[in-house]
């Protein structure tokens, strides 16, 4: 029996042998961040890849959260064996961009190739993010979210509201309403120095910093400190006191607060939509995020939030074969079209964004078009294209620092702000030391 | 009496030791040295640039206000956790050791929490603290409270020190424990005889008994708050709010990890690894001075 098993094993490895072919299958490591379904998409996305070809096989893995990722790459790439792919969240884009020699931009690696490839067949506003000031993209977008004000629409009737705010008065006036039936909460809001900050200024058309946010260079300066950002916080300092406004956190740790019903309005990330059909058990929408109507030309357009692919240089020229191929994949408009219905992120191709649209998608889910259409919204300036700071994810948590400072009252609006943006600054001068050379 | 040891060689002593000796290289000083080296260069994440810059990282250092008051914050939450990890492990270890129905499922039930990771701890605290969710949270608030470790220090502080102390009650209540079994029962019966009531014993007997053990645990208590609590603070709050919780162990993680500043970083280290030496030096060289084995 035994022998007889043995005897069959090796008839299939001999047959297996045979049907291999006589060249090497090239690896590609792909190391990323998903969870849960996302997870289940980029292995999918491998698969797919793997069996539409013989060439070339990419091997996903799993490595923890964005910063993880980062950092095992970092450590991988010190180490000499850095994988082909990594996928690297939106505020480590100029960490990786400074690292010459270490990456290789996709428009370099594209062109190498002969793979066509059209930048402008992009959506501006998420191009705009990962390319030089020339406009040469550095690497590839895959999972992109904005930021969306979630409303809960029983709260609101509840509180005698008649539509959705647009903009910031409004939702402060609305605010102190909701708060007189939700006895800890009217309005809250999740990774609060994207949202206030960052999505804040591009939405208003301000700079964050100076030298177009830094994607001119890294000689930037911040400049967040203006009256118009203090209106902001002075405004949420002052709805603080009685739990009007309720700070949730610096991350996302807090949108329980939103499902719950408890805030019943919340500030964060349109990729929060998932788990809102899962566990909202109330009649809820999303709107574009607010603005102060008397700035000129307001609202201008939203910046993204999630994750590219970065290419890592020193791998050999098959290596790059199959990467260029893997991303001509990738950009496929009915891969596209499946990724943004399947995962909830953004179909980063103008095809699929039409596609999506005529298909009729969005009169199903509109709210899956709020963060589209806030991109959109105007096409990109110096100021709303994206920002590049040095060390960007630790100065989130020197910004929050400052903010949580204002909000538990400790200093002014106006002092926290001008603390952030020198300490701020102090961390851009050290990253600047070690990116010039 | 016999105080030689019996090896007559030179060379097997020196062979039986080299296993532990080599895991100290390796693991230990090897690492330290590499921060020591790290200290005094300026470096990109990627190690694609280095500038050797001597003592420019230090001097960056002791110039942000941030840096000293992490240290004031890391001797609050110290001085904290020992002192009430010792005195609760101490209470509970007395209490235990009573004859009593039962005892050995008492007793188990005080080790479980050890077995816990910290970072689990601090999500299980979060579940129960967070405001808004948690039931302890929420209690609070019903009750006048207005519990807010997201926004409040004070109360962030209270959250990291409660997870600290509840994962390291465990250890402190275990070796308490065997201290006590190790007293000689005579001894106390003498003393009870002579009519010694329960508190005097405690404090003329028992506790004078238990200093090596209570100075064993005073020194990996305070290893264990400066270096152990990391996980807890990045789970629980992350440093938060405005620096509240920001121990030295979690900035050097911080500068090093998130921000990717090695030279800052590995110069944290240094200082820390310094004022950690100092305070095990001064601990044996004046408080064992009080112990009696």
């Amino acid at each position: 029996m035994a022998l007889r098993q043995l005897g069959a094993a090796a008839a299939v490895a001999a047959t297996l042998a045979l049907a291999t072919p006589a060249h090497a299958v090239t690896e590609i490591q792909w190391w990323h961040a998903m969870t849960g379904p996302n997870n289940d998409v980029v292995v999918k996305l491998a698969n797919d890849f793997n069996a539409s070809q013989n060439d070339y096989k990419i091997v996903p893995s799993f490595k923890g959260s964005y910063a993880d990722v980062l950092n095992a790459g970092i450590a991988a790439f010190r180490a000499g064996n850095a994988p082909g792919i990594m996928q690297v969240f939106e505020v480590g884009t100029a960490t990786m961009m400074a690292a010459k020699g270490a990456v290789k931009p996709v428009s370099e690696l594209m062109k190498e190739q002969g793979e066509s490839f059209d930048p402008k067949s992009y959506l501006p506003a998420i191009t705009g993010y990962y390319s030089t000031s020339k406009g040469d993209m550095l690497s590839f977008p895959f999972n992109s979210s904005s930021m969306v004000m979630w409303i809960n629409l029983d709260a609101l009737k509840k509180a005698d509201i008649a539509e959705p705010p647009k903009t910031w008065p409004e939702v402060f006036a609305d605010a102190r309403k909701l708060h007189a039936t939700s006895p800890t909460c009217g309005f809250s809001s999740s990774w609060i120095t994207w949202g206030l900050i960052e999505q804040f200024s591009a939405w208003h058309n301000v700079p964050i910093g100076s030298k177009g946010n830094g994607l001119d260079g890294f000689d930037t300066v911040l400049a967040f400190n203006t009256p118009l950002q203090t209106k902001l916080l002075e405004g949420l300092v002052d709805l603080q006191k009685d739990k009007s406004y309720d700070y949730s956190g610096r991350t996302n740790t807090g949108e329980g607060r939103f499902t719950s019903g408890e805030c019943p309005m919340y500030m964060t990330s349109s990729a929060f939509y998932p788990n809102v059909k899962a566990n909202a058990k109330f009649t809820y929408t999303a709107v574009p995020m607010p603005y102060f109507p008397d700035v000129n030309g307001a609202p201008q357009n939203s910046i993204i939030g999630g994750a590219s692919l970065w290419v890592m240089g020193g791998k050999t020229p098959e290596e790059y074969k199959g990467i260029a191929k893997f991303f001509t994949f990738l950009s496929d408009t009915d891969r596209q079209v499946y990724l943004h219905e399947v995962s909830g992120y953004l179909p980063i191709t103008k095809a699929a964004y039409d596609k999506t649209k005529t298909s009729g998608f969005y009169d199903k889910n509109p709210i899956l078009e709020v963060p589209l259409k806030e991109l959109t919204n105007k096409p990109p300036t110096e100021n709303s294209r994206g920002l590049r700071f040095g060390g960007m994810v630790q100065m989130r948590d020197v910004w929050s620092e400052e903010i949580e400072a204002a909000l538990a009252g400790k200093k002014s609006a106006k002092e926290a702000l001008d603390a952030a943006v020198s300490r701020g600054n102090a961390m851009l001068r050290q990253f600047e030391r070690t990116a010039a050379k | 009496m016999e105080n030689r040891a019996i090896f007559s060689g030179k060379l097997l002593p020196y062979l039986l030791i080299l296993p532990q000796l080599a895991v100290s290289l390796i693991f230990f000083y090897w690492p330290a040295l590499q921060a020591l080296q790290q200290s005094f260069l300026v470096q990109d994440a990627f190690g694609l640039s280095t500038e050797f810059v001597w003592f420019e990282n230090y001097i960056n250092l002791l110039q942000t206000p941030e840096y000293y008051h992490a240290i004031a914050v890391t001797f609050v939450f110290s001085a904290l956790v020992a002192f009430f990890s010792l005195t609760i492990g101490l209470l509970l270890a007395v209490m235990a050791n009573r004859n009593i129905r039962g005892v050995q499922i008492y007793r188990t039930f005080l080790i479980v929490p050890y077995a816990v990771a910290p970072a689990v701890a601090s999500v299980l605290f979060i579940f129960m603290f967070q405001p808004g969710l948690g039931m302890i949270a929420r209690a609070l608030q019903r009750n006048g409270i207005d519990w807010n470790p997201v926004l409040n220090g004070t109360h962030a502080m209270i959250l990291v020190v409660v997870v600290a102390v509840w994962n390291q009650i465990s250890y402190n209540f275990l070796f308490f424990l065997a201290g006590l079994q190790a007293i000689p029962r005579s001894v106390i019966e003498a003393a009870a005889i002579d009519g010694a009531k329960p508190m005097r014993r405690f404090w003329t007997i028992i506790f004078p008994l238990l200093s090596p053990t209570t100075f064993f645990l005073i020194i990996v208590n305070i290893t264990y708050v400066f270096f152990n609590t990391l996980g807890i603070i990045d789970t629980a709050t992350g440093g938060g709010p405005n620096g509240a919780t920001q121990t030295l162990v979690y900035k050097v993680f911080q500068d090093g990890k998130v921000g990717t500043d090695l030279g800052g970083s590995a110069a944290q280290s240094v200082i820390l690894m310094v004022i950690v030496v100092a305070l095990t030096a001064f601990q044996f060289r004046y408080v064992e001075k009080k112990v009696h084995y």
